[in-house]
C-alpha cells in the first residue's frame, strides 16, 4: 500500500535535506559508471591503474575521472545506492512484495500491449541504455539533477527537468493510451 | 567509517520512501508522465519544496554548512541528456534510482533495464571524448549557476542582486503551493485497479 502523497512528499524532502546536511546531495547515475569500471577492471586488467604519483587513472578519459572511486567502490556514493536497493526491497517485502505476473510485465504494459514478456524486456533493455546514456551526458539523473539540483536552486536542475518532461510527457501519452 | 554508516542509513531511507510513494512501480510512473494520475508528481514537488525550505532555512540558522551544497554545471548536454532520459523513462517507467529499487524488489524487467543501463553508461564513457569535442559539454550561463546569490557560496547567480537563500525559501514555498494546487487527475476519470483514490 502506498502512503498519502503529502506524507510521502514530506518524508522524501526530509531525506534530501538530511543527505545534504550530513554528507552531500543525493545522486544515483554516477554509480552505474563506477559499476561499469569495477566490472571492466575485473574482466580486463589495467582498465584503471596507478600513475607515477600513485593516483588512480585510466586510459579512457571518462573513467579516469572516476578511477579512484572505481579502485575503492566502498565509498559513500556506491554504498548509498546499494543501501537504496536494500531499503526499496525491504519496503516492498513489508507490503507483500510484487505480484508474480507483475514481476515480468507491469500492469500498464499488460493493459496496452498484452501479456507477452519479450516486448516488455526489449523495451526495458533499450530504455535502460538510453536513460543511462542520457543521464551521463546530462551529468545526473532524476535524483541528482531534478530532486537534489532543483532543491538547491541549481539552474542545471531546471534545464534538465525541462528536457526530461519535453520528451517524457508526449512519449508516455502516445505510447500508453490505456491506464494500467 | 561514519560516512559508510550514513550512506547505509540515508540510502536505505531513500529507497524505502521511493517505494512507499509508488515510484518503484512503472505503471505509477508512466501514468504520472501521461498526466493521468499526478499524486506521485505532487509528492515529488512537495519533496523538492520541503527540502529547499529546510536547506536554506538551515543555512540561515547555521544548522547547514553551505559547503555541503553541490551545484552541477549547466551546459547544453544537460538539456539533450535530459531529453534522452525523459524518452527512456517514459517507455520503461524506470529512472536510474527507481529501476535499481524495482530490480531489488524482484521485478525482472528492471533487472534487464539495469543491464541496458550499465551498457548505456559504458557507451557514454567510450563516446565521451568525441562528445566533448562538439562543445556540448561547455559550461553556459557561468557554469555552476544558482537562482540567486547564495551567501557563503562562490557560484555565479542568475539574479546576482537577490539573496539566494531567501530566494530558495520562496522557490521552495512555490513548489509546495504547486504540489497542493495540482489536480490529482487532470484528465478526469478514476484510477484503474486496486489503488484507492486518496
Amino acid at each position: 500500500m502506498a502512503v498519502d502523497w503529502r506524507l510521502g512528499g514530506v518524508l522524501l524532502g526530509f531525506v534530501f535535506f538530511l543527505a545534504l546536511m550530513l554528507v552531500k546531495p543525493i545522486g544515483v547515475s554516477t554509480q552505474f559508471v563506477i559499476a561499469d569500471g569495477v566490472i571492466a577492471d575485473t574482466v580486463a586488467s589495467e582498465v584503471i591503474y596507478q600513475d607515477a604519483e600513485g593516483d588512480w587513472t585510466s586510459d579512457n578519459p571518462y573513467l579516469a575521472r572516476y578511477a579512484s572511486k572505481i579502485a575503492n567502490p566502498l565509498n559513500y556514493g556506491f554504498v548509498f545506492v546499494i543501501a537504496m536497493a536494500i531499503g526499496g526491497a525491504l519496503s516492498s517485502r513489508l507490503r507483500n512484495g510484487v505480484a508474480r505476473i507483475e514481476r515480468s510485465i507491469p500492469a500498464i504494459w499488460q493493459a496496452n500491449f498484452g501479456d507477452g514478456a519479450m516486448g516488455r524486456m526489449a523495451v526495458a533493455f533499450v530504455g535502460g541504455f538510453i536513460v543511462l546514456f542520457g543521464a551521463r551526458l546530462a551529468g545526473g539523473c532524476t535524483s541528482g539533477h531534478m530532486m537534489a539540483g532543483m532543491s538547491q536552486t541549481a539552474i542545471s536542475g531546471f534545464l534538465f527537468s525541462l528536457g526530461v518532461f519535453a520528451t517524457a510527457v508526449p512519449t508516455a501519452m502516445l505510447m500508453y493510451r490505456k491506464e494500467g | 567509517m561514519t560516512t559508510i554508516i550514513l550512506a547505509l542509513v540515508i540510502g536505505a531511507a531513500f529507497g524505502a520512501v521511493l517505494d512507499r510513494i509508488g515510484a518503484t512501480n512503472p505503471s505509477v510512473l508512466i501514468n504520472m508522465l501521461a498526466l493521468r494520475s499526478l499524486n506521485l508528481m505532487k509528492a515529488i514537488l512537495l519533496a523538492i519544496g520541503t527540502a529547499a525550505v529546510l536547506i536554506f532555512a538551515g543555512q540561515m540558522t547555521g544548522l547547514v554548512d553551505v559547503a555541503h551544497m553541490s551545484v552541477k554545471t549547466a551546459y547544453w548536454g544537460v538539456l539533450v541528456g535530459g531529453m534522452l532520459l525523459g524518452f527512456g523513462w517514459a517507455i520503461t517507467g524506470f529512472c536510474p534510482g527507481t529501476g535499481v529499487c524495482a530490480a531489488a524488489a524482484g521485478r525482472r524487467d528492471a533487472m534487464v533495464y539495469i543491464v541496458g543501463g550499465l551498457l548505456g553508461a559504458g557507451a557514454y564513457a567510450l563516446a565521451y571524448a568525441s562528445i566533448k569535442d562538439t562543445g556540448l559539454l561547455d559550461a553556459i550561463w557561468g557554469g555552476k549557476v544558482t537562482l540567486g546569490a547564495v551567501p557563503g557560496l562562490d557560484n555565479p547567480a542568475l539574479l546576482p542582486g537577490v539573496r539566494g537563500d531567501l530566494l530558495g525559501i520562496v522557490m521552495g514555498a512555490l513548489f509546495i503551493i504547486i504540489a497542493f494546487a495540482l489536480p490529482s487527475r487532470p484528465r478526469g476519470g478514476h484510477a484503474v485497479g486496486a489503488v484507492p483514490a486518496e
